[in-house]
């Protein structure tokens, strides 16, 4: 279709041609609590938006970048850490949720330069390229080996099928898990 | 020394930093009083904007500014060169598609400006969309990367008339997003006139010019800081509309501004891989040989840029065909710009390639394999050049042992395993080189230690790890001594990190530096003076290495299982085997391989945007609808090397690795699940009620 010809046929859908985007938001400003953290065994006190999911409160209030931001949407598990050793979106939980809580994050993997043997794991097998998704595929293996899964090579792909990772590693990424903890 | 240094599978240099998570993506660093910026995207994808009330969103809470096409600084929004890309940088009215910027929310907090973004509110003159590739405006472009959009050789029409066995077929390819999982981000940093930037880039020189270019400044009060990039592929190589964005936003807060695109934003303006329809055209004689080859290619572009997705590529230089005629058409759609994406032309093209000579190889009874080593061609059959190096047919021998392609039964529908339906195909990867110039500085401390820099970028490729191994070499020092610089404009020059150009053109300029090191070493007795050595270089190609076709090689073997009552598909084994030239580092394109062979199980079975034909929006802006394969959706990968040197590639003896994986992987999917189903599937992705009949 030639491109002269569209403004005719927008009249007739459009109408008055006129369309409004009305998003609705919340209806008011958020009040700031203020409460305790406690990420790697330090205890952090936060007066912050209610809004701020814990993700963000560990990025941009707490320093703890490690931790990454792949969609915001629950989708994706860069965001993976641990709440009471169990694997979550930290995306889509608000950090004041989160009072008297465990968190782990990446940073509190390793200890000191000794590095966590899935974190050596990961290097030698290379289970990892731009390494953008691999604080969350991490903390997924660690949180998959806590919640007591078989440690075979199908329990791991679906175990760890909430992380995305768009280089492409998954084949390393089970060969790393399996070279931690288990048998083929 | 006794191990080899170059080719050795070293663990990555920057792994702990990775895998602690101390490494900084463009979004990780934070910069005193830094605020957040937030894209209000465009709600339509045809019209003008009538009317923006962004009273409510400014008198939000911690609000700085929103910046509408009313108050935004005036910038030069047009592009620099025939390669980039018209900006969207709310200098007017218009609206050209889905998710286009058009406004701003600059507040205190992140929280606070995705709140304000919501309060904005537009009201719109709305025109129908555009976005069915059949409907758009059809134009031949005036050239696809210096070549015209339609070429011959020989007689095509003649020796297609003529062939003993003929075959045409219209394969589709969808449109596709990168989606990395680090999403586009970008802070800006004015003091004063000068500008610095820390953004999420495959190319910090081009971010560079092109904000010069857009502000009227001089490139170096730019400084483009990007060393670390979280996966690209393709859509972080152009400078897209966020970058100055966020530059005029810094300028009118007065302060530093961070803005990280949303992960549905991704799918607004920061480019994807263009759907096609590609018209293949075999004429053969009854012993496979072909005769002529015809591939004529439409691909949609945006309204006001063009963007060829060179499809042809891939039949016009692989196989011995004497008789050949392309073309390629664009249709102008309401879509944002398409742009390169991982293997760009060659991964489109060679699905509907390889699955052209796969029905052919049916249609004639000979097996696909032998149809493919038939038609091999000893040099480049368009220019004629020899080919660098070439070692296809060691690649299809070894992938096909490893895979035990012999046991297979060629009837079609003939095997099952349970339920499950049984299947395996292959096709041919092929992937052109390119190079360009690259400028290094190699440093030899007094200790002998030594440093290289150089303003490229690590986007998973392994840039920290494999440029120092190549200077080890040449310079017989251990890789552990070399250090290399790179990821941001201060440092020496560096193409753009894309087009499987970076260990040509990087690592040839590292090692002509390395070898001048070398002399200079013997001509001081092998030890550096007290205040060292410093090479700086400039190398670019010379003449004579246009003598030769420079490509990279591999074959792709793929098993599926199709369960014939759910028409669901899951690839059960893999095998490919890559000539790549002289390999770097055996762990690092080992890995690379495997990512191209993911992506293109990838668009075999997964990857479709959708467009909704009345509103032009797209329909699954997010990575639960927008599918990509999981952990559970791979197989075990088996990715064979077959190294060798190449003395006319580059002297770096390096042909690209980072794309040739995505080529053919996705027809050799589509053609094993031919095998199982006896279903031939023309337009990806292969989806289940495809194969429900
Ligand atoms: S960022 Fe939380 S799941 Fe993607
Ligand atoms: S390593 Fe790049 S996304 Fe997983």
């Amino acid at each position: 279709m030639a491109r002269t010809s569209l403004s005719a046929v927008a009249l007739q859908l459009s109408g008055s041609g006129a369309a409004v985007s009305e998003p609705a938001g919340p209806a008011s400003a958020t009040a700031t609590p203020t409460f305790v953290l406690d990420v790697n065994g330090r205890e952090h006190q936060l007066t912050v938006d209610a809004r701020v999911t814990l993700l963000d409160a560990l990025r941009d209030r707490l320093g703890l970048t490690g931790t990454k931001k792949g969609c915001d949407q629950g989708t994706c598990g860069a965001c993976t850490v641990l709440v009471n050793g169990r694997r979550i979106d930290s995306c889509l939980t608000l950090a004041v949720m989160h009072e008297g809580d465990r968190v782990t994050t990446i940073e509190g993997l390793a200890s000191g330069e000794q590095l966590h043997p899935i974190q050596a794991a990961f290097i030698k097998n290379d289970a990892f390229q731009c390494g953008y998704c691999t604080p969350g595929q991490l903390m997924s293996a660690v949180g998959m080996v806590n919640e007591g899964h078989a440690i075979d090579r199908n329990t791991v792909r679906e175990q760890m099928s909430g992380n995305i990772c768009r280089c492409g590693c998954y084949p390393h990424i089970v060969d790393a898990v399996l070279d931690w903890k288990g048998r083929s | 020394m006794s191990q080899p240094v170059l080719g050795a599978p070293l663990d990555r240099v920057e792994g702990p930093g990775k895998v602690t998570g101390r490494i900084a993506y463009t979004a990780d660093n934070d910069i005193p009083g830094m605020v957040h910026a937030v894209v209000v995207e465009s709600t339509i994808a045809n019209g003008r904007i009538a009317a923006i009330d962004e009273s409510a969103a400014r008198s939000a809470p911690g609000v700085i500014a929103i910046m509408t096409p009313r108050n935004a600084p005036r910038v030069d929004a047009r592009k620099v060169d025939a390669n980039d890309s018209l900006l969207f940088l709310l200098q007017g009215d218009a609206v050209e598609f889905d998710r286009q910027p058009v406004a701003v929310a600059i507040a205190e907090t992140f929280e606070q400006a995705t709140y304000a973004a919501r309060l904005v509110r537009v009201r719109y003159d709305v025109r129908p969309p555009t976005t069915a590739l059949a409907s758009g405006e059809r134009f031949l472009p005036d050239q696809i990367f210096g070549k015209p959009a339609q070429h011959k050789r020989g007689m095509p029409e003649d020796a297609f008339a003529r062939a003993a066995v003929t075959l045409k077929q219209t394969y589709r390819t969808p449109t596709e997003h990168h989606n990395p999982m680090e999403t586009h981000a970008t802070i800006a940093q004015w003091t004063g006139d000068r500008l610095t930037i820390y953004d999420a880039t495959q190319w910090v020189f081009g971010v560079q010019h092109r904000l010069a270019a857009t502000f009227g400044i001089d490139p170096k009060a730019i400084r483009v800081v990007a060393p670390f990039v979280g996966g690209a592929f393709g859509c972080k190589g152009q400078t897209w509309s966020h970058v100055p964005l966020a530059a005029m936003a810094a300028r009118l807060a007065g302060r530093p501004v961070k803005l990280v695109v949303t992960r549905p934003q991704m799918f607004g303006w920061v480019g994807h891989r263009p759907q096609t329809e590609q018209v293949v055209g075999l004429g053969a004689a009854r012993d496979g040989t072909l005769a002529a080859v015809t591939h004529d290619v439409l691909s949609e572009t945006s309204m006001s840029d063009e963007f060829v997705e060179p499809s042809v590529v891939f039949s016009r230089d692989l196989y011995a065909v004497p008789n050949y005629a392309m073309s390629d058409t664009l249709s102008r759609l309401n879509i944002s710009k398409p742009t390169y994406q991982r293997g760009p032309g060659e991964s489109t093209g060679s699905f509907a390639m390889e699955s052209a000579m796969d029905e052919l190889s049916y249609a004639l009874g000979i097996d696909p394999l032998e149809l493919r080593l038939r038609n091999y061609s000893a040099n480049d059959p368009d220019s004629g050049k020899p080919y660098s190096s070439k070692r296809l047919r060691e690649c299809y021998a070894a992938a096909a042992a490893q895979f035990g392609w012999s046991a297979r039964n060629p009837k079609v529908r003939s095997t099952s395993r349970g339920r499950m339906l049984v299947g395996s195909g292959m096709a041919t990867a092929s992937r052109a080189t390119h190079r360009s110039p690259c400028t290094v500085r190699m440093r030899m401390n007094a200790d002998g230690n030594v440093l290289v820099q150089c303003g490229t970028i690590e986007q998973g490729t392994g840039t920290p790890t494999v440029y120092p191994q190549l200077a080890a070499e040449i310079l017989e020092i251990p890789p552990e001594r070399v250090r290399f610089e790179f990821g941001n404009t201060d440092l020496p020059a560096a193409p753009i990190a894309a087009g499987s150009q970076t260990s040509g053109s990087v690592g040839s300029a590292v090692v002509v530096a390395a070898r001048r090191m070398r002399e200079l070493l013997v001509s001081h007795d092998g030890k550096p003076p007290a205040d060292g050595f410093e090479v700086e270089l400039e190398d670019s190609p010379p003449p004579e290495e246009a003598e030769h076709a420079t490509q990279a090689f591999g074959a792709h073997f793929a098993e599926v299982e199709v369960d014939p009552d759910l028409g669901t598909v899951r690839v059960t084994r893999f095998v490919g085997a890559f000539d790549g030239g002289r390999i770097l580092n055996a762990k690092t394109a080992r890995s690379q391989m495997l990512g191209g062979i993911v992506w293109g199980i990838s668009m075999a079975l997964f990857e479709d945007t959708r467009y909704d034909a009345r509103s032009g929006r797209i329909m699954n802006a997010n990575l639960s609808e927008y599918l990509v394969p999981t952990n559970a959706d791979i197989p075990d990968v088996e990715v064979i090397l077959i190294a060798g040197d190449d003395p006319f590639a580059n002297p770096a003896g390096a042909k690209g690795i980072g794309e040739v994986g995505i080529c053919g992987s996705a027809a050799a999917v589509a053609n094993a699940v031919y095998h199982a189903t006896g279903i031939r599937i023309r337009d990806l992705p292969i989806t289940p009620d495809k194969l429900i009949r």
